[in-house]
């Protein structure tokens, strides 16, 4: 498989200490990778730097030539309040060119077509806050698709929503995945998501490991990257993360648990 | 019949109407941006900024419109430079530029003097002074703006929905916010001597909040923040004829009065059509960022 964006011992800065530092990375055609991590690891700062947006301090990005880059961010992180109907957002990423304000008829029968592929038909007059969580993920989806992005970042795609909304996004991003897209997501959400994707990052500033889930959740490197011991379980092949309560008094058991954090919004 | 168009007989009364509809639009379509990007309080700092440009063309004996125009498009591209540096903020970058422009300004009229009745104009306005030249600058600015969000709507639109996913989108953002800004400092200029700098924040920001009150579509919100503009310039002045009050405090006026009427007509107990709505009833979503940053 071709590479389409590779990183060479990449640091970057917000002007004090690094927030990446000797990053390599590989981005194929075909990949879908999940960097994982900590808050403040460094796991938005790294889809930035796969976007190009962010200018390492030392190393280099390169993209391979017509490498078309879409990017889903943070649900938090967008002015919901602003007024955009989800075909106006949708449409935001049409191609440039054109010297009047209104999209062709092409564009809007391209974004309408996204809409119905990715289950959003019929929404596109509504404004953006009239979604749930999942459809809102899915027009930032569409409006990366818009771009015919060959790799698709997604900041945190499943933070914020329930398990049902989760299995809706995880099973769309699947679908484009099958249909040749490359994708690579920030995830904390251990058991629900990154432990069903082929290829995973673990980032703390630095990589502390790459590989197949089963390669990489491990004790040994979760405690690396959390700086906190965790068990890791099989079940059905699959690396399961288990939080341990034994050696609190008030807890008797073990309790399997998806490693979750609470806190969003940092560019972690 | 007679005394309803007897200010229209009027050449000053006439130039004075025209200017403040047209200056009006153009504060409409500007303002749009500056309250979509979180950014009210540029135009207020702006304007005082333009000022100092103001008294320092009239000391050097350059035509005003050049000489604040040039200040104010440095004074607005030096904001959205300091403002990216993120150790600072827009609002702390607004702050410092401003402040010191105006201050330069106070400081050249203590020491050169000879500014008293300009001083006047440029800080509440003075629409009914207006001249020929002064109708067809704001003109000339009003087709730029135009012109400028005809040609790159979606580019603007991007920039200030989403900078950093239209950044990578390949949007050169950096360069509309500059263009932005220019336009911006450009609305000013023209319009300071009609509307005065201590009023110049309101007809930017209220026509354009109100417009969002009633609507939910970027498009739809651009051309009623533009009729509202228009509407309070016209009444404005109009009405400040009969009132014999200051037509830039009635232009502004007008508008806090549309505004109050469509923040009741969108509010809990809506009276207006839900084609014609801005809120929704769907409250399961996480709040906003508080945008801020520059133009």
């Amino acid at each position: 498989m071709s590479v389409l964006v590779e990183l060479e011992r990449v640091t970057c800065s917000y002007g004090g200490e690094p927030v990446l530092v000797n990053v390599d990375l590989s981005v194929r055609a075909g990949d879908f990778i999940g960097a994982v991590g900590p808050s403040g690891s460094g796991k938005t700062t790294l889809l930035k730097a796969i976007a190009g947006v962010i200018k390492p301090i030392a190393g280099r990005v390169k993209h391979e030539r017509g490498v078309t880059v879409g990017y889903v961010p943070q649900v938090e992180t967008v002015n919901w309040y602003f007024p955009v109907t989800v075909r106006e957002a949708v449409l935001m990423a049409r191609r440039g060119g054109r010297f009047v304000p209104w999209p062709s008829k092409q564009d809007v029968i391209e974004a309408d077509q996204i809409l119905e592929r990715l289950g959003l038909g019929g929404l596109g007059e509504r404004h953006i806050r009239e979604l749930s969580g999942g459809q809102q993920q899915r027009v930032f989806i569409g409006r990366a698709l818009l771009r015919r992005a060959s790799l698709l970042l997604l900041d945190e795609p499943t933070s914020g929503i329930d398990v049902k909304t989760r299995h809706e996004i995880m099973h769309v991003l699947h679908d484009l995945h099958h249909d040749g897209i490359a994708i690579v997501l920030s995830t904390h959400d251990l058991n629900g998501i990154a432990a069903h994707l082929p290829q995973l990052v673990c980032l703390n500033r630095e990589v502390i490991a790459s590989g197949a889930p089963h390669q990489v959740v491990t004790p040994v490197v979760l405690e690396k990257l959390y700086g906190a011991p965790l068990e890791v379980l099989s079940h059905s092949g699959m690396p399961v993360v288990v939080e341990s309560y034994d050696e609190m008094a008030d807890v008797s058991s073990s309790a399997v648990i998806p490693l979750r954090e609470g806190h969003h919004g940092h560019p972690g | 019949m007679d005394t309803l168009v007897e200010p229209f007989q009027y050449g000053f009364f006439r130039h004075a109407i025209e200017v403040a509809t047209v200056a009006g639009a153009l504060c409409g379509l500007v303002g749009v941006y500056v309250v979509l990007r979180g950014m009210s309080y540029i135009g207020h700092g702006l304007s005082h900024a333009i000022f100092g440009g103001a008294v320092a063309s009239y000391v050097t004996k350059i035509n005003f419109y050049v000489g604040a125009g040039l200040w104010g498009i440095v004074s607005a591209l030096l904001i959205n430079k300091v403002a990216r540096r993120r150790t600072i903020g827009a609002d702390a970058a607004i702050g410092v530029v401003t402040t010191a422009s105006f201050a330069v300004g106070l400081a050249l009229i203590s020491r050169f003097g000879g500014f008293t009745r300009n001083f006047e104009a440029a800080l509440f306005g003075n629409v009914l002074g207006v001249t020929a030249t002064d109708v067809w600058v704001v003109v000339g600015v009003a087709l730029f703006a135009a012109a400028v969000v005809f040609f790159c709507y979606r580019e603007l639109l991007f920039t200030t929905f989403d900078p950093e996913v239209a950044e990578i989108s390949g949007v050169k953002t950096g360069r509309f916010d500059a263009l932005l800004a220019v336009t911006l400092a450009a609305t000013i200029t023209a319009t300071m001597n009609v509307l005065g700098v201590t009023l110049i924040a309101a007809t930017l920001v209220i026509p354009a909040v109100t417009a969002r009150l009633l609507t939910n579509r970027f498009a739809l919100m651009l051309g009623l923040s533009v009729g509202l503009g228009a509407v309070c310039g016209f009444v404005g002045v109009y009405g400040s004829y009969y009132l014999n009050i200051s037509s830039g405090a009635s232009v502004v006026l007008t508008g806090v009065l549309l505004f109050a009427i469509a923040f009741v007509a969108s509010g809990p107990t809506r009276v207006l059509p839900s084609g014609l709505r801005s809120e929704s009833d769907v409250d399961s979503v996480p709040l906003p960022r508080e945008p801020s940053r520059s133009v």
